[in-house]
C-alpha cells in the first residue's frame, strides 16, 4: 500500500522531508509529464508551494514558486500583455516546476528559446535537503556555474525545484498562420526550411496530418502583413499557401495519439535528416521545429528502426523507457557522476 | 591579487613534463621564457605570471593526448582562446601549462538546411559570421571584442553582446561542442536544438570558465541576416527619466534589438574623442531596430512616441547609414575615450533594470567617497552594467583604491536583486566577491560539477570560487600527487 502524498507547505518543510526521507520519493507537481518508468516511490508533491514572489512587467522578470499551476501563471501574465515566450505545452493541472524540470517547451523554441532558455534563475533543494540557489533575476548573468540549464529538464533526477526566475515576454500584436497543402510530412520539410532560411522572422514552422504545413508570423501588425506577403513569394515553388482560419497551434504543443494503446515517441534530429527517419515510420502525429521534431506512435513495445542519424529518439509514453541510440558513454558517466554528488541517498531514484 | 603557490612538485619536474608534452604535441610547444612572457595575462592586464608552458595543438586528438598527459603528471592547465578576458580567466599560473586555440581555426561544416555552422573552437567569434554572410546568415552573439576573441573564449564565459536583448548569449545559440575532459577523454555535448539524451551538461559547460575540459569544435545556430537595422538617439536631462523610458519601451511590448544607455561623463569623453556630435545631456539612449524599411518605420513610429512623451532633449532619427554610423559612433568608440582619459577598470553588473535610478545615485555617492571618476555606459535593456572607473595607474594606491570602488559598485548590484557578472565572466578579477552573492552551500553545489568532471582540480582550478572555498579541493590534488610520488 502506498503512504499518502506528503504536500509540505513550503521551501523549508519540504527540505526537511527529503532530509528524513529514508527510501526513494517520487517528487511531482501536477504529475502531468511522467514518462516510462518515473513516478516510483512514496509521492512528496510541490502543489504546496505555490504564489508569485515577483513580478516587474517592465523588466520582462517574473519569480514564481514551483507549485504554482502553469495556468494562473499564463493569466497572470496575460493580464499585462505578456507570455511565456517557450510555449509550454498545458495539461490541467500542469504546475511551472513540471514545465522546468521537463524544459517543456512548444513551437516558438524555434524563435524565441526553449523553457531553459527563458529560465534565468532558480532555487532547488539537493538529496541531502539543502536549499541551493543559482542565477537570479536577471537576464545577463554568467556568475559561477550555470546550473539553471543542468536543473532545466533534469526531471527531478538531482533536486527539487522550489522557486523558478523567467524572462517574460510580449505577447505578439498581430499573428498568422499561413498554411501549404504537403503530401506527407517529409514533403513539408523543404517549405519549412525555405521559410526558415529567409529573413521572415517564424515563429513557428510545423505540420499536422491533415492540414499541411503550417507557418506562423508574429510581430507587429503592418510587419507581419509585409512578411506575409514576400514569405508567400519564397514559398511559390512549394504551392498556394492558406491563411489558416483556427489556430492549429494548441495543437502542436500537446501531440497526441488516436490509438491510447500505442507508444509515443519523441524524435529530435536535424530536419535535413527528418525525411530519412519519416521514410523509416509510420506518418507521425506532428512535425515541429522546421522538421527537428518528430512524434509518432508505434505499437506498444516496439523499437524503430532508425537510419544512423544526428540526434536522438525516446519512448516518451509506453510501459519501458527506451532511447535510441544509447547514450554517449562519456555523457552517461557524468551524468551518473553529478546524480551520485547532487543525490547521494538515491532520494531521487523514483525519476530514474 | 592571491594565487595559490605554484607546485614545486611540478616545477622541480619541468624538463620531463616539457620534453613529454613536446611527444605529446610534436612542433606544438613553447617553453623559452621570452616567448611564454606572451601568453603572461590576458585583456585584464593588471595581473601577470607566465606558464612553464604552452602547447598549440592541431587538432582534438593532441589537445587530448596534452591533456592526459598533463592529467597523469597532475600538472595544472589553463586553457586559452584569444586571450581577450577582461576577467583574468585564461591568467596562467607558474607551474600550469596553458593549451591555447589559436591553430584551430577551420570551418568544419555549414548547414544552411539545418540553420548551423560547425567549427573549430579558436576560429573568432566575427569569423563565423563572416564564414556564413554570403549565404544570407549570421550568428548573433556580438562582443564587443568579436574581432579577436575566440568561439571557444565565448563558450567559456557564455559571452554577450550588444544586440542579446533580442537574440540572447552564447549559451542560446549554442546547439553543440566536441569537448576534451582533463583526462583526455574526448565526449560530445549537446545535439540537434542543443538538446541530448539525459542532463543539459552542455548548458552547464557554457559559461563554466575552462574549468570543466577544453571545447575543441562547437556547432552554433546561424540565424538569416535581417535586411536592415537602424537607430534612434534620444537625449535626456535626467537619467533616471532615461530609464523610465527604457522601461516604457520594453513594457509596450517593442522588443529592439538593442538598447544602450550613455551617462554624461562617457558622452563628454566620447565627444572630445570621436565627436560623433551627441547632444549635451545628462543621458542619452541608442535604440536599434530592425527588419524592412516598412517594418522599421512602424517600430520606430512607437518608439518615438513612447519616448517623446519622456520630454527628451533631443530625438534624432537617422535617415541614412552615415547618420546610424554616427549615431553607433560615440558608443562604439566610447571604451577608447575613456582609455584617452586615464587608466579604467571596465566594471560588469547586471541589475534588474527598476533599479537604475537607485544604483546610479549610488555609484555617483561612491565616487565622491572614493574621489575617483567614473562614466556609464550599458546595456539597457537587459540592466548589463558597464561602469568605467578611472585612475591613474602611476600613482600608488590608485589601483587598489579604484579596485575596492569597483567591488562596491558590484555589491551594490547584488544588493538591489542583480549579479557581479553579467557578460564577462568571474576569472580572478571576480573570485573573492563571489561571498557577496552566493553561500557557501550554493558554490558547493557548483563545485560538485567540476569534481565530477575534473576530479583532481587541475583545470584553471584557481579561478571563479574564492581560494578559500576550494582550497580543500586544490590541495587535496597535491597531496594526492605527493602521495603518488612517494
Amino acid at each position: 500500500m502506498r503512504d499518502l502524498p506528503m504536500r509540505p507547505d513550503g521551501e523549508a518543510a519540504l527540505a526537511e522531508a527529503i532530509r528524513s526521507a529514508r527510501a526513494p520519493l517520487s517528487v511531482t507537481g501536477g504529475g502531468t509529464r511522467l514518462e516510462p518508468g518515473e513516478g516510483q516511490g512514496a509521492r512528496l508533491d510541490t502543489r504546496g508551494l505555490t504564489g508569485v514572489t515577483l513580478y516587474e512587467p517592465e523588466a520582462l522578470t517574473l519569480v514564481v514558486a514551483a507549485g504554482t499551476p502553469l495556468a494562473s501563471i499564463v493569466d497572470i501574465l496575460a493580464a499585462e500583455g505578456q507570455m511565456l515566450a517557450f510555449e509550454p505545452p498545458a495539461s490541467p493541472g500542469s504546475t511551472i516546476g513540471g514545465v522546468a524540470a521537463a524544459n517543456a517547451s512548444g513551437p516558438r523554441r524555434l524563435q524565441a528559446g526553449a523553457a531553459r532558455d527563458a529560465l534565468i534563475g532558480l532555487r532547488f533543494i539537493d538529496g541531502q535537503g539543502n536549499v541551493v540557489r543559482n542565477g537570479g533575476r536577471v537576464m545577463k548573468n554568467v556568475t559561477g556555474y550555470d546550473l539553471v540549464k543542468l536543473m532545466a529538464g533534469s526531471r527531478g533526477r538531482l533536486g527539487v525545484l522550489t522557486e523558478l526566475a523567467f524572462r517574460t515576454a510580449p505577447i505578439p500584436q498581430s499573428r498568422l498562420t499561413l498554411c501549404l497543402p504537403a503530401r506527407d510530412a517529409a514533403a513539408a520539410i523543404p517549405a519549412l526550411t525555405a521559410a526558415l532560411g529567409g529573413p521572415f522572422d517564424v515563429s513557428g514552422a510545423a505540420w499536422l496530418p491533415g492540414r499541411g504545413a503550417l507557418i506562423r508570423l508574429e510581430g507587429l501588425e503592418g510587419s507581419v502583413r509585409l512578411r506575409a506577403e514576400s514569405l508567400r513569394k519564397t514559398l511559390a515553388p512549394f504551392g498556394d499557401p492558406g491563411d489558416a482560419q483556427d489556430d492549429p497551434w494548441p495543437l502542436l504543443r500537446c501531440p497526441n495519439t488516436h490509438d491510447p494503446q500505442a507508444d509515443l515517441w519523441r524524435i529530435i534530429c536535424r530536419p535535413s535528416q527528418a525525411a530519412a527517419l519519416l521514410a523509416a515510420l509510420p506518418e507521425p502525429c506532428s512535425l515541429d521545429w522546421g522538421g527537428a521534431l518528430i512524434h509518432v506512435a508505434l505499437p506498444a513495445g516496439e523499437l524503430p528502426q532508425l537510419p544512423r542519424f544526428s540526434g536522438h529518439a525516446r519512448r516518451i509514453r509506453g510501459a519501458q523507457p527506451a532511447i535510441l541510440p544509447a547514450p554517449d558513454p562519456v555523457a552517461a558517466r557524468l551524468d551518473a557522476g553529478l546524480r551520485a554528488r547532487f543525490d547521494p541517498r538515491g532520494i531521487f531514484q523514483g525519476a530514474p | 591579487m592571491e594565487m595559490p603557490e605554484p607546485d614545486a612538485a611540478v616545477l622541480a619536474r619541468r624538463d620531463a613534463i616539457v620534453a613529454a608534452l613536446r611527444d605529446a604535441a610534436p612542433g606544438a610547444v613553447i617553453d623559452d621564457p621570452a616567448e611564454t612572457r606572451a601568453y603572461e595575462c590576458d585583456a585584464l592586464a593588471a595581473y601577470r605570471c607566465p606558464p612553464m608552458a604552452v602547447v598549440l595543438p592541431r587538432s582534438t586528438a593532441e589537445v587530448a593526448a596534452v591533456l592526459r598527459l598533463c592529467h597523469d603528471e597532475r600538472v595544472p592547465v589553463v586553457p586559452r582562446g584569444a586571450g581577450t578576458s577582461l576577467a583574468g580567466g585564461s591568467m596562467p599560473t607558474a607551474d600550469a601549462v596553458v593549451v591555447g586555440l589559436a591553430r584551430l581555426t577551420e570551418v568544419l561544416e555549414i548547414s544552411p538546411e539545418d540553420r548551423l555552422v560547425r567549427v573549430q573552437a579558436g576560429r573568432t567569434n566575427l569569423s563565423v559570421s563572416g564564414a556564413v554572410d554570403g549565404l544570407g546568415f549570421f550568428y548573433a552573439p556580438d562582443p564587443s571584442s568579436q574581432l579577436a576573441c575566440a568561439i571557444g573564449g565565448n563558450i567559456g564565459m557564455n559571452s554577450g553582446g550588444a544586440h542579446c536583448l533580442k537574440y540572447g548569449v552564447t549559451t542560446n545559440n549554442l546547439l553543440g561542442v566536441t569537448m576534451v575532459l582533463m583526462d583526455g577523454t574526448v565526449v560530445e555535448l549537446g545535439g540537434p536544438m542543443g538538446e541530448a539524451p539525459g542532463f543539459d551538461l552542455l548548458g552547464v559547460v557554457c559559461g563554466s570558465e575552462g574549468q570543466l575540459g577544453i571545447v575543441t569544435e562547437a556547432t552554433l545556430r546561424i540565424l538569416p541576416k535581417p535586411a536592415g537595422a537602424r537607430p534612434v538617439l534620444v537625449a535626456f536631462d535626467s537619467s533616471e527619466v532615461a530609464g523610465a523610458c527604457v522601461a516604457a519601451i520594453i513594457r509596450a511590448g517593442i522588443l529592439p534589438v538593442a538598447i544602450e544607455f550613455m551617462d554624461r561623463p562617457c558622452i563628454r569623453a566620447t565627444e572630445d574623442h570621436a565627436r560623433a556630435g551627441y547632444p549635451d545631456c545628462e543621458a542619452l539612449l541608442i535604440v536599434e531596430v530592425e527588419g524592412t524599411p516598412p517594418e522599421i518605420d512602424e517600430q520606430l513610429a512607437l518608439i518615438r512616441e513612447i519616448a517623446l512623451s519622456f520630454h527628451p532633449v533631443e530625438f534624432r532619427e537617422s535617415r541614412s547609414e552615415e547618420e546610424s554610423r554616427r549615431i553607433w559612433l560615440g558608443r562604439k568608440s566610447a571604451f577608447g575615450a575613456m582609455g584617452q582619459l586615464g587608466d579604467y577598470i571596465c566594471l560588469d553588473g547586471t541589475i534588474p533594470v527598476s533599479a537604475l535610478p537607485e544604483v546610479l545615485a549610488g555609484i555617483g555617492d561612491l565616487s565622491r567617497r572614493y574621489g575617483l571618476g567614473v562614466a556609464n555606459v550599458f546595456h539597457a535593456g537587459d540592466g548589463n552594467m558597464h561602469p568605467l572607473i578611472l585612475y591613474d595607474a602611476n600613482a600608488p594606491g590608485d589601483l587598489e583604491r579604484a579596485e575596492a570602488f569597483g567591488a562596491d559598485i558590484l555589491r551594490l548590484c547584488v544588493k538591489v536583486g542583480g549579479c557581479l557578472t553579467g557578460e564577462h565572466g568571474v576569472g580572478i578579477e571576480k573570485r573573492d566577491l563571489m561571498h557577496d552573492q552566493f553561500t557557501p552551500i550554493d558554490m558547493e553545489a557548483q563545485m560538485r560539477v567540476k569534481d565530477v568532471f575534473d576530479p583532481h582540480w587541475l583545470l584553471n582550478a584557481a579561478k571563479v570560487f574564492p581560494l578559500d572555498i576550494s582550497a580543500s579541493r586544490r590541495e587535496a590534488r597535491r597531496d594526492a600527487g605527493s602521495a603518488d610520488a612517494a
